[in-house]
């Protein structure tokens, strides 16, 4: 008889869980850079190719589930936080998943080898910065606690103890970054100047990964703020 | 005088037929919206929502259905100009109740959520401005039904609330929520025995035979929470920390508990619905009656007969066992939005504003007051989102059903004027 009942048309899907699903998907996207840079330390580029595969398809599914929740964010849905803010904790979300692409684009249209210098930090570098976005993702995750108590309370402090955290494990990668970038400048007249730009603009988005993860625990304490 | 003499077997045969008709599509589909929190938060199942809603909208209306019975029959029209027409009266009430249950009928086949009770008032006005005139409204009274359907949603809503926050304050958000959920557990379950026995034993129990001094009312709803809360620890003593789904969500386990603290919720709102909502139905049924035994007298002192208040709760439990399922399974798979301790405040504070609202004999619309409890929880933070759209369709339906009701039943009542009179 009637198509739906008012109380199931009432709630629309939660933001929250879209939220953790398009974060859980980047998570997925980010962590096979760190085989992939391992398989370029291998010289394995058959396996390069096919984690660049992987990746491209992890993105498109984070931005099917970006896309999706979009269209379901309509003006007219009262929530806890503000509209404005999820979005963008969103956008910074699926940064990381572009930025891993980036990465596995570029990795994957010039082949490189590796440098004997650069393969173990830059490994190190990589782990890490997968650490940062694992983190980040972890503090998503936190969400529906946050929402059970309001936003208040003892949860906040947790999320306030694991952005801070958050924030160290970045620092690290900064400075991970940095002596990387400076150990390739004191050879950069062994190799050619093109590949000095290519591996610099690895580091630099590899970096970006842990950026990214970063703004988006410091954007989620603007969203549990409101 | 005596075309109520000719004719009144066949009124008061009218009348039940339009009052069960009324009731039953009452029990298809307006119990759906009353169990819709319960249901939804997946604290019980579409089966048990059924037996409970059986069970309990009977009780409801037979216990304390009485006061908004006696407001829809004589509280909205003033019969005083009819002494010497009382058969006006009687086709009006008549032509009410039709159009009351066939505008019910057409919104739920398209899905619209009307208000059973906005129906019947809006039939009730339409035909005393129709077949009587403007002076036959007591416009006093229908502000205050009026302004009742906007203060009571209010109320759920600012109940949930705070239902919500002190939740969150003595149980989730403390060191051991788990433990604290098993400790206040009761106290809670306390809460919904207590206020709904005490609400409905408050003067309420006359047509029973049965009153009660405000003392005795006390002690009365005091010995009935208490025994609420013995059932309710009985049940929640065995269930044991879930490590595993706590690992996922840390207030899983907690959830548990508010389980069967659903339960009783889900029994108060049957029962609220019940003692509201069977009363619009049965309240021109009683004024017909009351008027055809007492061979045309339209002075209503007469108490309300025990066997309506039987129908109506009939009507109810047959229109839910032969399709109220199937509505209710429109809500379909869990709303997962709605956990079970969002639940059990939303439904804690619907159950007791139309309780209350109904002591008073103030007809209020279970829906509306269910939806603004939920957002009473969304106002709290507490849920992810709430589609204002819906809401925006509510307010319409709300709007529209006032005058629909009351053109239809205007144009009823010149049909049964022109067949009989």
């Amino acid at each position: 008889m009637s198509n739906g009942n008012t109380f199931s048309k009432m709630f629309g899907q939660s933001p929250f869980t879209a939220l953790q699903n398009h974060m859980r998907v980047v998570q997925e996207c980010a962590r096979e850079v760190l085989p992939m840079i391992e398989a370029l330390v291998a010289g394995d580029q058959p396996r390069v190719d096919e984690l660049k595969d992987r990746i491209f398809e992890k993105e498109a599914e984070a931005d099917r589930i970006k896309h999706e929740l979009r269209a379901n964010l309509p003006k007219s849905l009262f929530m806890p936080v503000d509209r404005r803010d999820l979005l963008e904790v969103l956008l910074l979300q699926d940064t990381i998943a572009n930025v891993a692409q980036d990465i596995a684009g570029l990795l994957y249209e010039r082949k490189m080898s590796i440098p004997e210098f650069l393969s173990t930090p830059l490994v190190e570098l990589t782990a890490r910065c997968v650490d940062t976005v694992d983190h980040a993702g972890k503090v998503i995750e936190e969400l529906d606690e946050l929402l059970a108590i309001g936003f208040r309370g003892r949860e906040v402090d947790r999320v306030d103890e694991m952005l801070t955290q958050l924030n160290a494990i970045e620092d690290e990668t900064d400075e991970l970054g940095i002596a990387l970038a400076r150990a390739l400048f004191n050879h950069e007249d062994e190799l050619k100047p093109v590949s000095v730009m290519m591996w610099y603009q690895i580091i630099e988005w590899v970096g970006d990964l842990a950026d990214y993860a970063e703004k988006v625990g410091d954007h989620l304490r603007l969203l549990i703020a409101k | 005088m005596e075309i109520i003499a000719t004719y009144g077997t066949i009124f008061l045969a009218l009348a039940v037929i339009f009052g069960f008709y009324m009731t039953w599509g009452i029990g298809a589909n307006d119990v759906a919206n009353a169990m819709g929190t319960s249901v939804g938060s997946g604290a019980i199942t579409v089966k048990q929502a059924i037996v409970i809603a059986a069970i309990f909208e009977f009780a409801g209306a037979f216990i304390a259905g009485g006061n908004v019975t006696s407001t829809i029959r004589k509280g909205i029209v003033d019969p005083s100009g009819l002494v010497d027409n009382p058969e006006i009266l009687v086709f009006g009430m008549l032509a009410a109740l039709l159009a009351a249950a066939v505008w019910l009928m057409i919104a739920s086949w398209r899905g619209w959520p009307v208000s059973t009770t906005h129906s019947i008032v809006g039939a009730l006005v339409g035909f005393a401005v129709a077949g009587i005139g403007m002076d036959a409204v007591q416009w006093g009274k229908i502000g205050q039904i009026a302004a009742s359907w906007i203060i009571s949603p209010a109320l759920g809503g600012f109940l949930a609330y705070l239902l919500m926050m002190s939740i969150r304050k003595v149980i989730l958000n403390t060191e051991h929520p788990f433990e604290s959920a098993k400790r206040w557990g009761p106290a809670y379950v306390f809460l919904v025995g207590f206020i709904i026995s005490l609400v409905t034993m408050f003067k309420g129990l006359k047509h029973l035979k049965l009153e009660l001094s405000v003392t005795e009312s006390f002690i009365g709803a005091v010995i009935f929470g208490l025994i609420t809360a013995f059932i309710g620890w009985m049940m929640m003593r065995k269930i044991e920390v879930d490590k595993e789904a706590d690992r996922d969500y840390h207030f899983a386990s907690v959830e548990k508990i508010f389980v069967p603290m659903m339960i009783f919720t889900a029994c108060a709102m049957a029962f609220a619905h019940g003692s509201n909502d069977v009363a619009n139905g049965i309240g021109p049924l009683a004024a017909v009656a009351s008027i055809i035994q007492s061979g045309g007298e339209v002075a209503q002192k007469a108490a309300l007969p025990l066997w309506i208040l039987v129908l109506g709760g009939t009507g109810i439990v047959i229109g839910l066992a032969t399709m109220g399922y199937r509505v209710m399974q429109t809500i379909g798979t869990r709303i997962t939005q709605l956990t079970p301790s969002r639940g059990f405040c939303a439904t804690l504070a619907a159950a007791a504003t139309v309780v209350l609202a109904s002591r008073t004999g103030l007809p209020v619309s279970t829906t509306h007051i269910a939806v603004g409890a939920v957002i009473g929880v969304g106002l709290a933070r507490g849920v992810g989102a709430i589609d204002l759209r819906v809401i925006g369709g509510i307010v319409v339906s709300w709007v529209v059903t006032l005058p629909v009701g009351g053109v239809l039943a205007a144009l009823f009542f010149f049909t049964l004027k022109g067949m009989f009179g």
